[in-house]
């Protein structure tokens, strides 16, 4: 269906809207494609998976690889289950206090955040005898995970009907029974939403992790940045190209379950 | 009669205002009760006092001479239907009527679900989710699901409100049948007289958070103890602070019978309904009424001069 | 019931009070300490941090800073405004052109800023396509410069934009437009008139949901600026590492923080819909 009164309008729009969508996907896909090349250099020489056998076999990847992966499996957990609680707590009654220091979570400029987690812990191992490491990342990204789980898990609560729980309750299911078999069910796809978005959230990040990292807790997009920095390296095309795919089909995915 | 559910003096206070006001109530063991009045009236905020979901503010609620009032909507052997029956979307039929009864950790579940299904005629329905289901079909599942329980007392929410008017007159009919059935004990709660008048042993017609009046049918469409439960059960002429329904009214071009009461007045409008006839008339001293004739009696034509009658037996007098 | 719903917020509590509340509170202590002689923390307390920020040096990033988050916000309107539209238009289709917008968002922010590296370097593909076509003998200078931080940030924060700006004209009343025409408003002024003026709340919030990030970019900067374009993020950075001054970092981190609070309490009135 057109709207109408706009119509003279259609064609322009299309042809905006083909260029902008060129804007968008283009780069990453130039990326990719060039990662293929046989040549280091930005002229195609030929089909190669030269880049990607180079990144296997590179040992303080492949590590850095690992360590996100952990980091990025624990924290999702974790920001899961606290987030989805506290989804179905707000659910229950609002709580502005807390939901506004969830949005401030969010809007806190990652650079800011990184380095008071670092003051926080450096502070903190005064008394403690522990140091930067795994667990200090993992905490770091729960902390900036729950607000977007809870975001997801609350916009499917808002379609489930509330007299559902009323209704176990009186069946005589007691109040965690009618959350387990009742709520829980009508929430899940959103809940799983928000773990692979939580995953790609954790997995991604750079300027919070570089601030909270140990010396044995380098993760991918730390190595990926540190080369980076030293410019373009055919290496780290093939790399990004792996993260394009699988961070496309886990947010594709996604998508795919808030709509259900 | 032995009661089954007791509340003395039940008030109920939000914030705002006072939702229920020192409502005392006995229903009897296998009675069909109703609770009728308007929206607002406080009638769905008792039932929810006694299935659980709120707290009164003060009073108490016995069921079975034990106090419920601080119990778990889960801990009281009373189950209800809701308005829009919040059937477990993600449950089929049978595992929604199962669900109580698996969380009781009851025996022999699935014969006792076969025969409930077998009494709200849904057999065969089994595997169903409720979105396949009619609002018909649903509804009964609503209610199988609290049957199956075996409360004490069955608490109905205006089930039959989102059903089609057509489907409405079927659907009471088979709900008196089973409560017959069965003999649990019925709280219904609508604000619709008739359904309230046709189906009840006993009702009680609220207004304001306050409990008006408690009796038969007979009792409260004849005897209204207040003019509000007059109106409320049907039309109602009122003549100089009396009330006489439009059936006790009576229009005729001749003389009234003896010891009737009677006044002059101007047919203003003549409306056939089918099965009788309103005649609308304007007394000579001043107000309207609408007399229900029969449509084989004689005729009216505007403007035709009357005399309005009934008997003083039929007049509806208040304290 | 009450207590039970405690119970379910309390790890979130826990979370951002330790996690969140804490480190900034630390660092709010901190930005009235003086640097040690080994950039460790010393007393007195002082709020000799917070005036240094007058320096002009300072106060240049600080301007600078706005002045490049101000132009990704503008060219973000411009970019995503016409896109919004077409996608509000699209009828059965609107979902999907939306994952396309959104699809990208998702991906690694740091591969995707990479991938204008690729781009924009002086041997990357637009100046070899260029100097082949022979348009050109020598590569422009294409990255580490304030365009290229204005291109990445736009490139990266593009969906803040559109994703409001679609919501509200999603909800523009089609009647208008007609009523509009009707009224013998040419197709340009009901555009002008009508959509943008109704579009004003999603254009405040898409605004502000790109401005923010904008302003305390760290990474986008980093990368294609070279080091050279120099804003807040980096300079915070700067002084919890190489420069080693804790209380001056501290104090700059909270005056960031504060001018997104302002900015969220001037530009965001209550929404529906949101987490309360």
């Amino acid at each position: 269906m057109k709207k109408p009164g706009v119509k003279w309008l259609a064609a322009p729009l299309a042809i905006y809207a083909v260029l902008a969508y060129l804007f968008l996907h283009l780069p990453l896909l130039i990326l990719s494609g060039f990662s293929f090349n046989e040549s280091r250099f930005t002229v195609w020489q030929g089909f190669s998976l030269v880049w990607y056998r180079a990144a296997f076999q590179n040992q303080q990847l492949k590590e850095a690889a690992w360590n996100s992966l952990i980091i990025a499996i624990f924290a999702t957990v974790a920001a899961t289950i606290i987030g989805t609680l506290c989804a179905y707590g707000f659910w229950k009654r609002s709580s502005p206090v807390l939901a506004g220091s969830l949005y401030m979570s969010l809007v806190t400029p990652e650079i800011v955040s990184g380095i008071s987690l670092l003051a926080f812990y450096q502070w903190i191992f005064r008394f403690l005898r522990v140091q930067l490491g795994m667990h200090t990342v993992i905490l770091a990204h729960v902390s900036f995970s729950i607000a977007y789980v809870v975001i997801v898990v609350m916009a499917r609560l808002r379609t489930v009907d509330a007299q559902l729980e009323e209704a176990a309750l009186d069946l005589g299911a007691n109040e965690w029974e009618a959350f387990r078999y009742v709520t829980l069910p009508a929430i899940l796809p959103g809940v799983i939403a928000a773990a692979l978005l939580a995953f790609t959230v954790s997995f991604d990040d750079y300027v919070i992790t570089s601030m909270v990292a140990g010396v044995d807790s380098e993760t991918l997009p730390m190595v990926i940045y540190a080369i980076a920095r030293r410019g373009v390296n055919p290496v780290v095309n093939a790399i990004s190209a792996l993260i394009v795919m699988g961070f496309g089909s886990l947010i594709l995915i996604s998508e795919r379950l808030r709509e259900t | 009669m032995e009661s089954v559910l007791e509340l003395e003096d039940i008030s109920k206070d939000y914030p705002a205002h006072r939702a229920v006001n020192a409502v005392s109530l006995d229903v009897g063991r296998g009675e069909f009760f109703s609770l009728l009045g308007p929206s607002g009236c406080g009638k769905t905020t008792t039932l929810r006092m006694v299935a659980g979901f709120e707290d009164p503010t003060t009073g108490q609620i016995r069921l079975n001479g034990a106090r419920i009032h601080h119990l778990k909507p889960y801990q009281r052997n009373v189950s209800t239907v809701f308005q829009n029956y919040a059937l477990f979307p993600h449950l089929t039929v049978q595992q929604n009527i199962e669900f109580g009864l698996r969380r009781r950790a009851e025996n022999h579940i699935d014969q006792r679900v076969r025969q409930v299904l077998e009494l709200v005629q849904l057999t065969g329905k089994e595997s169903r989710y409720p979105s396949q289901l009619s609002g018909g079909e649903r509804q009964r599942v609503a209610l199988a699901r609290s049957l199956v329980l075996e409360p004490d007392v069955l608490l109905l929410d205006e089930p039959l409100s989102a059903l089609d008017p057509n489907l409405r007159k079927q659907v009471r009919a088979e709900l008196k049948n089973i409560q017959r059935q069965t003999g649990i004990t019925f709280l219904f709660v609508t604000h619709d007289q008739e359904e309230a008048l046709s189906l009840s042993d006993r009702l009680g017609v609220m207004s304001g958070g306050e409990l008006q009046q408690v009796g038969t049918p007979e009792d409260l469409y004849l005897r209204p103890r207040t003019r509000f439960v007059a109106s409320f059960l049907g039309l109602v002429n009122w003549i100089d602070g009396v009330g006489v329904r439009p059936e006790a009214t009576r229009v005729t071009k001749g003389p009234a019978e003896t010891g009737a009461r009677s006044m002059p007045a101007r047919v203003v409008q003549s409306t056939f309904l089918g099965n009788c006839v309103h005649v609308e008339a304007r007394m000579d001293a001043g107000p309207t009424v609408v007399a229900e004739v029969s449509r084989l009696g004689e005729s009216f034509s505007e403007g035709e001069t009357v005399d309005v009658w009934w008997q003083p037996d039929d007049e509806l007098t208040f304290e | 019931m009450k207590r039970l719903r405690a119970w379910f917020l309390a790890p979130t509590w826990t979370v951002m009070l330790s996690l969140f509340a804490a480190p900034l509170a630390i660092i709010l202590a901190y930005s009235f300490l003086t640097r040690g002689t080994w950039g460790g923390l010393t007393r007195p307390w002082s709020t000799e941090s917070y005036q240094r920020l007058a320096d002009p040096i300072y106060l240049g990033i600080l301007w600078r800073s706005f002045w490049i988050a101000g132009a990704a916000t503008v060219l973000c309107l411009v970019l995503g405004f016409p896109l919004a539209l077409f996608i509000s238009r699209a009828g059965n289709r609107k979902n999907l052109y939306l994952s396309l917008v959104i699809l990208p968002f998702w991906t690694s922010f740091l591969v995707r800023t990479y991938a204008w590296m690729f781009l924009l370097r002086d041997t990357g593909l637009i100046n070899t396509v260029l100097q082949k076509l022979g348009l050109i003998h020598n590569p422009l200078p294409l990255l580490y410069n304030d365009g290229a931080v204005i291109l990445g940030l736009v490139y990266g924060y593009l969906p803040f934009m559109v994703l409001p700006l679609y919501a509200t004209l999603e909800r523009l009343d089609r009647n208008l437009l007609e009523a509009a025409a009707d009224l013998g408003a040419k197709p340009w002024v009901a555009l002008t008139r009508v959509v943008i003026p109704l579009s004003a709340p999603g254009i405040r919030a898409g605004a502000i949901l790109v401005f923010i990030p904008c302003l305390g970019a760290y990474l986008t900067p980093d990368l294609l600026g070279g080091g050279k374009t120099v804003m807040i993020g980096n300079l915070i950075q700067n002084q919890f590492t190489t420069a080693r001054d804790w209380p001056f970092g501290s104090a700059v981190s909270l005056t960031l923080m504060a001018i997104v609070l302002v900015l969220l309490l001037v530009f965001v009135r209550r929404q529906e819909g949101g987490l309360v």
